[in-house]
């Protein structure tokens, strides 16, 4: 069974915007039933502002490629077309909490979808020309995708490219053509995973990361001791935490304090301040 | 939530009667059976009724039954066993449809420079009979032939098949993992050279299967070690699970004909309803010849890993043939090699009971199920043209 995050339970138990416009203003289509998954995408926008004003979806796939769905359109309602186009598999991933691995292809169909309805509704030719050389038969995935998925998420094994594109994960025999393309795409040395871009975390993922924090790495070391902490209130910025067992009233506790202030620091990206209530 | 579970092909809850035989031999009965005290001793008689009740389950005699870990073991033990014992023979034979079990092993042989021939099957997942008398010859080691198919309960003509492979001198070895404890089985009658079984298939718990090898069958251990099994698997006995497993067999074989008729007749009703309730539903597999327990069902339109997880919600436990359950991203080989549409493949659900299951189960989930079919439906972008149809049965397009 797959380790799905709440965020993808909820919206494919209860999908957000399912469903289709009427007379959309653009349309984008991406998948098949042969594969295993499918999107249709439709948008309405404002011919003036060039602002999505609504979206919604159809989707035949597992509960991630649903989730994945709703969660794209969720993310490109009130955007305008040209903030649109920067949203990337990954955001949708991120919107969603996270996805297993092996279930990344369903942000990617996300991504694709979005791509193919802007492009529609530009009115730019497609991408798709008789010379794309087609590296994956099963899954009818051309090198072009296989390149630029590995550019943008960073991907540097053969099972990394099937995860995300689903190229190789069919009969297999195309898995050391891909080999070859990585290699020659990272011919010039495979540089260090960009870091995470800056954004404003939302306070729900926030808050979420410091418990994880704490539950994760914090409270296990304290428990080791006999101590513990627990989480009492996130205010903005302000973290108050409450100390327990052999914490209380212990000497090293404005130690310990700095210590889960700077990690939470690093974590969250942004200045914590933590305080014992 | 009540767990409701119709995955009993998948594993089997193992039977109150059969745990509370197995408990002493945590505990208070621990010897080894290998040992000269009288404490190990009682342990040893206790093996040798429970490969007695294991036998009678197939109509077998004790000393043709290898005690092993698990189904997988008693399949790769049987393989192995006829390719050692022929070695000048290059040639294995198999099904498409095949466990994982047979498959991978006999794949793996072929890394190794034997010949594999895999026979195919029809739409209704019935082996294709007159392709299997071409594909014996000399220099072939080892046929193998699942008795039931785990996915679409279609039972194979074992027996046909086993004459066959005696007329030309093979080795014929059959999977009745998914068979033991469902349907009769008398190898007295069935021309089987070597037959595997599992435990927790039929109420005993995961971790102890069976190997059937008929007197006069050329064996090589496939465990090397110990004296334990008269020298054929080494290892010192898995004591409790396989007092269990004896217990679960004589279970397993009383009132065999009533009970398959009661789980028959839920299994019926629960497909026929589901049927006439769900448009663009259809069976898969020979519904005149099938394990009594087992359904697999084809949504059209709609994703199977989608279905189970809706289901989920309800407490209901069913597996699906669709890629993004299989582990792969190619979904079902046994519905592939039928040749089911991939628009009705990937929407499959197989459910499969048990003794246990109760009609008010059944008749919950024929509640159920239709409305989450029907709400996936109305997400996916295929086949609306046809939702308000209420038809069943195959249809067109293929993948």
């Amino acid at each position: 069974m797959w380790e799905y995050t709440d965020k993808v339970k909820e919206l494919f138990l209860k999908p957000k915007n399912a469903g289709e416009l009427e007379n959309p203003d653009a349309v984008g289509e991406v998948g098949s039933i042969v594969c295993g998954d499918a999107l249709r995408l439709s948008l309405k926008v404002d011919k003036k502002t060039d602002r999505i004003t609504d979206a919604r979806f159809q989707t035949f796939g597992c509960a991630s490629a649903i989730a994945s769905s709703s969660a794209l359109t969720e993310l490109v309602k009130g955007k305008t077309l040209d903030e649109a186009a920067k949203i990337t598999n990954r955001d949708i991933a991120d919107f969603l909490g996270g996805l297993p691995d092996e279930k990344m292809h369903c942000s990617v169909m996300g991504m694709e979808a979005l791509e193919d309805a802007i492009r529609k509704y530009r009115g730019k030719p497609e991408p798709v020309g008789p010379s794309e050389n087609i590296v994956c038969k099963c899954f009818d995935v051309s090198e072009e995708k296989i390149r630029k998925t590995a550019l943008e998420n960073h991907l540097t094994t053969v099972d990394e490219i099937t995860h995300y594109t689903k190229a190789g994960g069919g009969c297999g025999q195309c898995r050391h053509d891909i080999e070859e393309i990585l290699k020659d795409l990272w011919a010039s040395g495979v540089p260090e995973p960009k870091p995470p871009e800056k954004r404003k975390l939302t306070n729900l993922r926030k808050i979420g990361l410091i418990q994880e924090v704490l539950e994760k790495e914090i409270r296990p070391r304290l428990q080791a001791d006999g101590g513990d902490v627990e989480l009492v209130d996130v205010d903005r910025n302000r973290v108050t935490v409450g100390f327990r067992g052999m914490c209380v009233d212990c000497p090293m506790g404005n130690t310990t304090i700095r210590g889960i202030e700077e990690r939470l620091t690093e974590v969250i990206g942004e200045e914590i301040q933590v305080v014992a209530e | 939530m009540k767990t409701l579970y119709l995955d009993n092909n998948a594993t089997t809850r193992a039977a109150p009667e059969v745990v509370e035989e197995m408990l002493p031999y945590f505990t208070d009965l621990y010897g080894n059976p290998s040992s000269m005290h009288t404490f190990g001793g009682r342990v040893h008689r206790r093996i040798e009724e429970a490969r007695e009740r294991v036998a009678a389950l197939i109509g077998a005699e004790a000393d043709e039954i290898i005690f092993t870990s698990c189904g997988t073991e008693s399949d790769n033990t049987a393989l192995m066993s006829a390719v050692e014992a022929a070695p000048e023979r290059r040639h294995v034979v198999t099904t498409k449809v095949e466990h994982p079990a047979v498959l991978n092993f006999c794949r793996n042989l072929g890394n190794r420079g034997y010949r594999v021939t895999l026979l195919p099957v029809d739409t209704l997942g019935r082996l294709e009979m007159d392709t299997l008398p071409g594909a014996l010859d000399h220099d072939t080691a080892i046929l193998s032939v699942m008795h039931a198919n785990n996915e679409t309960g279609v039972v194979f003509p074992v027996e046909e098949i086993g004459r066959l492979a005696r007329l030309k001198g093979i080795v014929f070895h059959s999977d009745a993992v998914q068979a033991a404890g469902k349907i009769p089985i008398d190898v007295k009658r069935l021309p089987v050279d070597m037959l595997s079984f599992s435990g927790h298939k039929l109420h005993a718990p995961k971790g102890v299967g069976a190997l059937y090898v008929r007197r006069g069958t050329r064996f090589h251990p496939y465990l090397i070690g110990g004296h334990q099994e008269r020298g054929r698997r080494a290892g010192t006995e898995n004591v409790p699970y396989i007092v269990g497993f004896g217990k679960a067999c004589e279970l397993a074989g009383k009132n065999l004909e009533q009970r398959m008729t009661a789980v028959s007749r839920l299994r019926d009703r629960l497909e026929n309803e589901l049927l006439a309730r769900c448009p663009d539903a259809m069976v898969n597999g020979d519904r005149g010849n099938r394990l009594p327990n087992t359904t697999s069902i084809s949504f059209r339109y709609v994703e199977g890993e989608a279905i189970l997880l809706r289901l989920d919600e309800y407490g209901i436990c069913a597996s699906s043939g669709s890629a993004c359950t299989s582990g792969s991203l190619q979904p079902s080989h046994v519905l592939r090699a039928m040749g089911v549409p991939y628009t009705a493949i990937h929407g499959s659900v197989r459910f499969s009971l048990s003794d246990y299951t109760t009609a008010e189960e059944i008749e919950r989930v024929i509640r159920v199920v239709p409305p989450v079919i029907a709400e996936l439906r109305e997400l996916s972008p295929f086949g609306r043209e046809t939702l308000n149809r209420r038809a069943c049965g195959p249809g067109g397009e293929a993948g």
